[in-house]
């Protein structure tokens, strides 16, 4: 199916550019800071004043949610991007080369693969701080690895075919090969995963954040507002159904987007969803 | 076939010794030590807790000694609640988490293959795109807000369950549901994908041509030859199941080993975090096993190498 055609991936993709949009300019879209506090006004349900009330210190809601997409989606991109280019570098190495330097790689692959990744992310955010870096590092390592693979696997397939071969019959070397003749020709199942790389990257982060080792206060990301919104949820409840809410929809959209992606760049892949 | 068993076994030794190796430094090199309080201890006092527990030793021996006593089966005490054996903590708390993520598989089992074959039988019908929303949902939805939206409807709103604690029987049924959530999304998607793949093969034709029912042809015929996809990621998401158990542990504050993971690694609990990861480390081992013995068992064609 055309990309332009699939409604709800279209959808998805402005939902995503309207979050984006949202989070880079939000001095500017907001009324409030997101860490103003105001004890006279805590606890407050959605009104004019506060659209989607205030929460324990009073802080707008609606101001935090939108700083909160600010560090959400840096991480989720920062991170998928770390792991994109060291996976893609490792991967490709491994895949072209061949012999030893690919069993060494991919035994180094195997290693984080057998480690669960949360708890890899909790010892490695112990040991770099509970920082933006801190947090890059943590998911970035563990995500690394799927990227590897995935694209070892491809550069496997590319290489036995007659482009690269005749690349190399007229002396091109190794390294632009790769770069300029096999990535290029692999980009369709790597922009895919990054759709996928981004929510699951954005998800890791809220749940180190919902454990209580995400970012520090009063800076906040949606997995914190989410923790404090679960503490709170008997009493008001619009402090968890708001940050979760837009997480949601974001991680729906990131899905839909995907399998836009995967139908328009590899249509023998169907998963039927798109409407 | 025994053969295949047993070298698999005997090549789990190193990876669990990688994963161990990685894990005591990690820990070890991260800031912070398990006797920090709020005041400081004069440093005779200190002195002497290192000593007791063997923390003044140079790292490297410090691990040694701690593989040593594994080997012989020594888990060690733990240093947060002292004096029990952190193979009596893993012992109480291993079941409750192999209990809720047993459950949690055979609830994304039962409910997702016939899910997925329904969306696949009524293709592009209202109820096909209705299964596959929640599928997608189910997999966009992180595990704390499927607790939350579950707590707050059927605890708190409706009372229905407990919304946490580990005390009656109905403790359970919250936790199952949020753990299963993640799974039955992904085995209902990939049954219709296999199923709409089955569906197109030439025995297919045939059972419709001998007059055999839609459901017949479904569930006796399709259904057969899509369930070996769905059979291999049971094994990858069982073994997700029982690290991802560890946030719902917290989040519904039950006696698991994700529950005693989290708190070890915040309280420097050396000993604990290091038997909890093993036992993961095992866990996940034999589930992948499992899952390549299944494998061969569903497809002859396929052949067990190591």
């Amino acid at each position: 199916m055309k990309f332009a055609r699939n409604r709800l991936a279209l959808l998805s993709l402005a939902f995503i550019l309207l979050i984006g949009a949202l989070a880079v300019l939000a001095p500017w879209v907001t009324r409030y800071s997101y860490e103003a506090q105001d004890i006279a006004q805590r606890l407050q349900p959605p009104s004019w004043e506060h659209w989607l009330g205030t929460d324990t210190l009073g802080r707008d809601l609606y101001s935090r949610i939108v700083y909160g997409a600010r560090m959400s989606l840096a991480v989720g991109i920062s991170t998928a991007l770390f792991a994109l280019v060291l996976g893609t570098a490792t991967g490709a190495v491994a895949g072209y080369y061949g012999g030893w330097l690919d069993r060494v790689l991919m035994r180094l692959v195997d290693i984080f693969y057998i480690f669960p990744s949360l708890l890899l992310a909790i010892l490695l955010m112990l040991l770099l701080g509970r920082g933006f870096l801190g947090i890059l590092l943590a998911i970035g390592m563990t995500a690394w690895v799927t990227q590897a693979r995935l694209v070892r696997a491809q550069v496997l397939q590319a290489r036995e075919l007659s482009y690269v071969e005749a690349a190399r019959a007229i002396g091109v070397s190794s390294l632009a090969v790769i770069g300029r003749h096999i990535l290029p020709n692999i980009w369709g199942p790597i922009v895919v995963s990054l759709t996928v790389q981004i929510p699951a990257n954005i998800m890791a982060e809220s749940f180190l954040s919902f454990i209580g080792l995400g970012l520090q206060p009063p800076f906040s990301s949606w997995g914190t507002l989410a923790a404090e919104g679960f503490r709170a949820m008997k009493s008001f409840p619009h402090l968890i159904i708001f940050p979760g809410g837009v997480l949601f929809v974001t991680m729906l959209a990131f899905n839909y987007l995907g399998d836009g992606l995967r139908d328009w760049l590899d249509p023998r892949h169907d998963t039927g969803v798109g409407f | 076939m025994a053969i295949f068993v047993l070298r698999r076994l005997l090549s789990a030794i190193p990876t669990l010794l990688l994963l161990a190796t990685l894990t005591f430094f990690l820990l070890r090199l991260a800031p912070g030590g398990p006797f920090d309080g709020d005041r400081a201890w004069p440093p005779e006092i200190m002195a002497n807790i290192q000593a007791r527990y063997g923390l003044d030793q140079p790292l490297p021996a410090q691990f040694a000694r701690w593989l040593g006593d594994v080997s012989r089966g020594d888990l060690r005490e733990s240093f947060q609640y002292i004096g029990r054996p952190v193979s009596e903590i893993i012992s109480e708390s291993l079941p409750v988490s192999l209990m809720l993520g047993s459950w949690a598989m055979l609830f994304a089992v039962a409910l997702g293959i016939p899910l997925g074959c329904l969306a696949a039988w009524k293709r592009n019908t209202w109820l096909d795109h209705s299964a596959m929303f929640l599928a997608i949902a189910g997999v966009s939805l992180p595990s704390y807000l499927v607790a939350s939206v579950l707590i707050l409807v059927f605890a708190l709103w409706l009372g229905w369950v407990p919304p946490a604690l580990w005390e009656e029987p109905g403790s359970a049924i919250l936790p199952v549901l949020t753990l299963g959530s993640r799974p039955l999304a992904i085995i209902a998607r990939l049954t219709r994908a296999s199923m709409l793949e089955a569906l197109s093969g030439d025995y297919i034709r045939t059972a419709y041509g001998k007059g055999l029912p839609d459901s017949r042809v479904i569930f006796k015929h399709a259904l057969k030859n899509s369930v070996i996809p769905v059979i291999t990621v049971i094994g990858p998401l069982a073994a997700n199941l029982v690290t991802g158990s560890f946030l719902v542990e917290i989040v519904f504050q039950l006696p698991g080993m994700g529950k005693h993971f989290v708190q070890a690694v915040l309280n420097r609990d050396y000993p604990l975090v290091m038997g909890v990861t093993l036992v993961y480390g095992v866990i996940l081992i034999l589930s992948n096993l499992l899952v390549d013995l299944t494998y061969a068992w569903a497809d002859p064609r396929i052949r067990l190498e190591s």
